[in-house]
This record gives C-alpha cells, structure tokens and sequence, in this order.
C-alpha cells in the first residue's frame, strides 16, 4: 500500500504537512493482523482453523474451571447435586477442603506458623537474590546464606521448638524444601565440580570427572532408591539417618552434576583470550576465576542452568516412589477418600498449576535475566 | 572445591552423629520412638486415605492403628508410609516401616523368596475383573483381544497372564503403578478392563460417577489371602502382629465391641477375661502392657466392627463379610485360641 498512486494536488505549502498517523491499513492491529494472519491464503485458512478449534475448546474449559464450578461443598455428591448435571463443573470444593493438606503435609496444626514464617523468609530470601535494586542487599545477602540453615531449624523444631519428625513434612511444602536445597547447595558444588573438572590438575580433575560422570549415568529415581533403602544396608544396623536428610543430598548431588556440565560448556564457550588476559594481568587462579572467569561461563549459561533447575524442581514429585508425600502424593491419599473420590481432573489440574506456576515464573526469570545480563562480545 | 567436602563431611557426621548403634528390636524401636510406621498403599478407597484434617483411615490403616493400640497404648500415634505394588517390600525391609498393612497377597515367594513374616489373613480376597457395561461382556472367557489395566508388581499382573494362557486368550497389558492411575486409565478409556483384587475393584467403582454402568465379572481367577507382614528375624515382633490380628477377630467372636469392652472386663468368660488382661499375663509375655487388646477393641474395635465401618455393606464401597464372615457365620475368619 505504498504506492499511493499519482498524487492529485499539492494541498500543502512544503514543509507545513501536519505529521499526520500512518494510514490505518499499514499499522495498529489491522495491519499486524494482516502481515501475521492473513498475509496469504494458506494463512487464511490456518488462522481459522486455528480459531475454530479455539473456540471448540476454551469456552467448554472456562466453564468447566469457573463457570460451573462449585466452590464449597461437603462432598462429591453435595458438590455434584449443586451443578446443573454431575461433573458439569470443577468442584473446587475438594481442594479447599484438603488446601491445608496440600501446603503443610501431615505437619501438626498448632506449629504450622513456623511453615508459614518459612514462606514468608523465603520470600525475603528470594527478593535480593533476584532483584539486584533491593535495598540493602549486601547485608541481605548475608541472610540468604543462613537461610536454609535457619528455615531448617526452625521446621525441624531447633530454637527449643516442639521437634517436628521429618515424615510429618509433606505437600507444597516438601517440594519447596527439595527445590530450594537442591538449588540452592546444587549451584556451588556445580560450579565447583565444573572448575575441577577443567583444571589441569589430574587428580582432582579425574575426582570431578568420575563423580559426575557416575551421577549424569545413574537415573535420580535409582539414585532415590539408594538413598531411601540401600543406605540402610551399607550404614551400621539400628541407624536412622534421617530419609529427607538423604533425599536432600541425593537431590542436591544429582543437579550438582548437571550444573556442573552445563557451567563447562560456558567455561569451554568462552574466548581463550579471556583465561590469557588474565593470566597477563597476573591474577591468582581464584582472582580470575572469581573476577573474569565465572561471571562470563555463568552468564553464557544461565539458560541451561535454569534448564536444570526446572527439571530439578519437576523431579521433587519422584519421592513419593520412597514412600514421601509431595503434592502428588498427598493428592492420591485424597483421592482415595470415598466421600470425594472421582474428582481426579481437579486435584491434577490444580497440581499441574501449581508447577506450571513455578517452572514457568523460573524461566521467565531466565529470560529476562539473559536480557540484562547481554552485552555481546 | 569449597563446597563439596563440607557436605560431605556434615554428612557424615549426620550419619555418625544419629547412629544409636542399638539393635534393638522392632518393639523398642517403636517404643523408643513414640510412633509406629506402618506401610501402607497410596491410597485405595476403604483401605487406606486421608480425610481433610489429614488422618489416615481405612482398613488397613485400621489394623496399623490396632497395632499401634496395642504396642503404644494410643492409636493415633501411627505414621503411613506409602508405597506402590513394586516398592513396599524394599520399604518394609529396609526398615522404613515396621509393619506393612497394605492389602498385600501371601505368597510363597513373597514368604521365603522376599524372607517376609506373615500373619494371617485379615482379608480373603480374589482377582477379578471390571469392565463397562458397554463392553457387553458377561464372562471373562469373552475378554480375548482386550488391553488390560495391570498395577505392576503385584500377583495379580500373574495371575493374569496364567489366566489368559490357560484359556488360550490373548491381552494388550497396560501396566499402571498405583490404584488411583488405573482408575484414571481405565475410565478415559484407554484399557478395557481393570484387573486387581475384587475389594480393590469393588472400591474404585465406589468412585465412579455412574456405577452403575461398571460390572465386575463373575470370575474370580486367583486366592489372594491378604494379610500384615514384617521382617524376617524378629519373633516377638511377629507374634505382636499376629496376635493383634487375632485379637480383634477374637473380640468379634465373643461379642467384645467398642461399647460394652469396659462391661466385658466382668464377664464370666476365662478367655474374655485373658484376652482383655483381667486374668492370665499373655500381654507380658508378649512384652506388652496387660491391656493391649483391651486398648485395641477400646480404641478401633474388633474386626467386625473395623468392617462394616470401612467397607462394610453401609459404606460407599459395600463389600458383604463373604469369605471374611467369622467360621462360627460361614466364613473363614478364624482365631486360635487366647488360652
Ligand atoms: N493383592 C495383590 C495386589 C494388591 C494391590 O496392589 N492392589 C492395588 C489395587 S486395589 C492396590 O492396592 N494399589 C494401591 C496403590 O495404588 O497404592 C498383591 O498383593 O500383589
């Protein structure tokens, strides 16, 4: 629509054409609908297609999930005699009935605040990791070293708290204790892993490759196994070594490996000019890794990094296999309850929006945090 | 390299640090410890679920609740560790557990292969066969051809395969890990019939919407005696759960319930009066308090009464007593002697 033909008369003096809009035609949404949808006839008939089915989807999802959903109800059946016919809607009253199961676990009610405190630290913990603006970080950062310490101590019932058993843990709880330890413990013993694997040490690097190598090779299902029933064959009889404790390192040992890959491609991604610049300025071996070294490789692997952590979050939800009730698991337990059993399609749908939720908040944190961090070679 | 050996070495002091080194048996352990671990499966209607407060009930959990009873005196102080068909041996046998409660079949492999302690039969069970109406199948005979939901590591995937070969009858096995994924597979179509324990198919239709429209075959095709199992190695353990067991099917047969056991405690009957402690030391023989059955049939009842309030004919499953009616009713629930 360039070509705007011959031009009839002149209707402005030159150089007092008022700054008219473009033409409607080439931008706002006609045009992008135009350049994107409709640009050619396949196109045309995808573009429909593509509506015509969602319109055969959404509308029969919105109202299953909101518009026939009942939101409290004492049963199955009182939720279901509630809707226009069984099953028209959600019956969300199931997962309000069991919200504090899915959250807490089996951990006593009258100590639950401490969970909720932990949140609460959580929250605190994760803000100046993730926001390099927050007031007064560097001190905050100091807090977020101590805080798995703390959080722990304080589920675990340290400070001269009720002692609350491990087993008691359980729902969205436990898969945040996994997730945040594993993350947490799993990015240093990575980058440690990865610098030890490329140094020019044998012994060391021959360590770091064995370690890893053994890990990447076994599944973290195995690996779960072992640390659930195998210990016990090889500890002294009569131990108890606490099996989320067990869980934790197995998780945490698991991710390290990966990381530890993942950090090696950026170590190996990176320009040999930059170990040689370092090297010329005469820095230490910890002085260039620390100011010129890592701060590139982590930077080149962030995606893969977040990668990792998303699997390893997904993963939490293996531990019911050693008998660990994580959302999933909680949600099975529920399920079997004779007065809401059949409402499968609720406690799954709300199980994947809670990942979905995390995994996803994750990568978009990658995202924009690739962005930031870009500024080319 | 700042990170890894800290762990390592907090590790293993952990691991140090929390050793007792005390093999001590089951008994003190649980004593020691306040609360007893009974496996349990993820969740099958009747036999083990969470209400909303995240209490355990069912039959099942009701049997690891009389256990608890009777070794701590209260039965709340329970803790089920859950486990698929595949992994509640490799739970129990390294310890995770003390007892498994879990509608798990006896078997000779199981007894000497897998080196587990049985303790009789708390259920008498068979596998059969549920299938949709739609189907328009009357017998098991017509399944030739048809895919079938199978929860791996259990008799029943055996059974199953013994059943068609012997009848000459090919199948699709779509193998599912626990009860509640075969419910799911089933009713989205994906096998034709679910197979397991009866009481098992009996408690997934209990959930369906339309019930109704699911019949479970008339063939029963295998025993499955189901029964609590501990470890190898530990006798006084063994004779605690087996006699939790037959205490409560004991209770049932002299008429002790949950509401006249205090009255019980004068009858004229010796053996009520053995078995609820008045007379006799069997719950020190035992290394119990005196009143363990007492605190069994006081606490969750006897076995009728566990029963009928789980899966009993007025509850959403309906199983009839059938084979687990008392011998005294034409069944097989029998007790020896508290003498
Ligand atoms: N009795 C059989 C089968 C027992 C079994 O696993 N049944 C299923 C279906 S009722 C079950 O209990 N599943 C429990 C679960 O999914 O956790 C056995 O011992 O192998």
């Amino acid at each position: 629509m360039n070509d705007n033909a011959a031009t009839p008369k002149q209707e402005h003096e030159p150089g007092t054409h008022p700054n008219w809009p473009a033409p409607i035609l080439t931008s706002g949404p006609i045009a992008w609908m135009r350049d994107n949808l409709f640009s050619s006839p396949f196109n045309v008939i995808l573009t429909l297609l593509a509506l015509w089915v969602l319109w055969i989807i959404i509308p029969p999802i919105i109202n299953w999930v909101f518009i026939e959903a009942i939101w409290s109800a004492t049963d199955r059946k009182d939720c279901w005699a509630q809707m226009s016919e069984p099953e028209a809607g959600a019956c969300w009253a199931f997962i309000q009935s069991r919200l504090s199961l899915f959250i807490y676990g089996f951990y006593p009610e009258a100590e639950r605040w401490r969970v909720n405190l932990c949140f609460v630290m959580l929250i605190l913990f994760l803000l100046p990791i993730l926001w390099d603006k927050c007031p007064g970080r560097k001190y905050l950062l100091w807090y977020c070293i101590a805080f798995p310490f703390i959080a722990g101590w304080l589920l675990i019932g340290g400070f001269g708290l009720t002692p609350v058993p491990t087993n008691e843990f359980g729902g969205i709880m436990l898969t945040f204790i996994i997730g945040v330890t594993g993350i947490f413990f799993s990015l240093p013993i990575g980058v440690a892993l990865a610098l030890g694997r490329i140094s020019n040490m044998p012994a060391l690097s021959t360590i770091c490759v064995i370690f890893i190598e053994f890990i990447r090779g076994v599944p973290l299902i195995a690996l779960l196994f072992v640390a659930s029933t195998m210990l016990n064959y090889f500890l002294p009889p009569g131990t108890t070594f606490d099996l989320l404790m067990r869980v934790l390192i197995m998780v945490t040992l698991f991710s390290a490996a990966y990381i530890a890959e993942v950090v090696r491609g950026g170590l190996q991604a990176m320009p040999r000019g930059q170990y040689e610049a370092a090297d010329a300025l005469g820095l230490t071996y910890w002085q260039s890794a620390r100011l010129i070294i890592l701060p590139q490789a982590l930077k080149i692997s962030i995606p893969g990094i977040v990668n990792t952590f998303i699997g390893l979050y997904k993963d939490t939800t293996l531990v019911i296999i050693i008998g660990m009730l994580d959302p999933l698991g909680i949600g099975r337990a529920a399920l079997a309850d004779a007065e809401w059993a059949g409402l499968a399609r609720e406690v799954y749908l709300f199980i994947a929006v809670f990942f979905f939720l995390c995994c996803f908040g994750m990568s978009r944190y990658s995202l924009y945090l690739e962005k930031k961090l870009h500024t080319g070679h | 390299m700042k990170f890894k050996p800290t762990l390592i070495l907090s590790a293993a002091t952990l691991a140090l640090g929390i050793t007792s080194g005390a093999q001590a048996g089951t008994l003190e352990d649980v004593q020691k410890r306040g609360s007893l671990n009974c496996v349990v499966s993820t969740g099958v209607p009747g036999f083990a679920y969470t209400d909303e407060s995240g209490e355990w009930h069912g039959f099942d959990v009701d049997f690891c609740r009389a256990t608890a009873a009777a070794v701590l005196g209260d039965a709340k102080k329970i803790k089920a560790v859950t486990s698929t068909g595949k992994t509640r041996f490799t739970l129990l046998n390294s310890a995770e557990g003390d007892v498994l409660w879990r509608n798990t079949t006896i078997t000779f492999s199981r007894d000497v292969g897998v080196k587990l302690r049985f303790h009789g039969v708390n259920y008498y069970d068979g596998q059969g066969f549920l299938v949709s109406k739609d189907l328009g199948v009357n017998s098991a005979k017509e399944l030739d051809g048809a895919s079938v939901c199978i929860q791996t590591g259990t008799t029943t995937e055996l059974n199953l395969a013994d059943y068609f070969f012997a009848n000459g009858m090919k199948y699709e096995a779509v193998p599912i890990e626990t009860n509640d994924e075969g419910r799911q597979n089933y009713l989205a179509g994906r096998c034709d019939v679910y197979t397991t324990d009866a009481s098992g198919l009996a408690a997934t239709r209990s959930t369906f919407t339309d019930p109704a429209n699911h019949i479970i075959l008339p063939e029963i095709i295998s025993k499955e005696p189901l029964g609590p199992a501990t470890r190898h190695g530990d006798d006084q353990w063994s004779d605690i759960v087996t006699w939790v067991y037959y205490a409560t099917v004991t209770a049932e047969e002299k008429g002790v319930t949950q509401a006249n056991v205090d009255e019980m405690k004068s009858s004229k009957d010796p053996e009520i009066l053995r078995l609820l402690g008045v007379e006799g030391n069997q719950g020190e023989e035992l290394g119990l308090p005196a009143d363990w059955a007492y605190q069994i049939i006081k606490q969750v009842g006897n076995y009728g009464e566990i029963f009928d309030r789980n899966i009993g004919p007025n509850t959403p499953i309906g199983l009839e007593r059938g084979l687990n009616a008392l011998w005294t009713e034409g069944g097989l629930q029998y007790s020896p002697p508290f003498r």
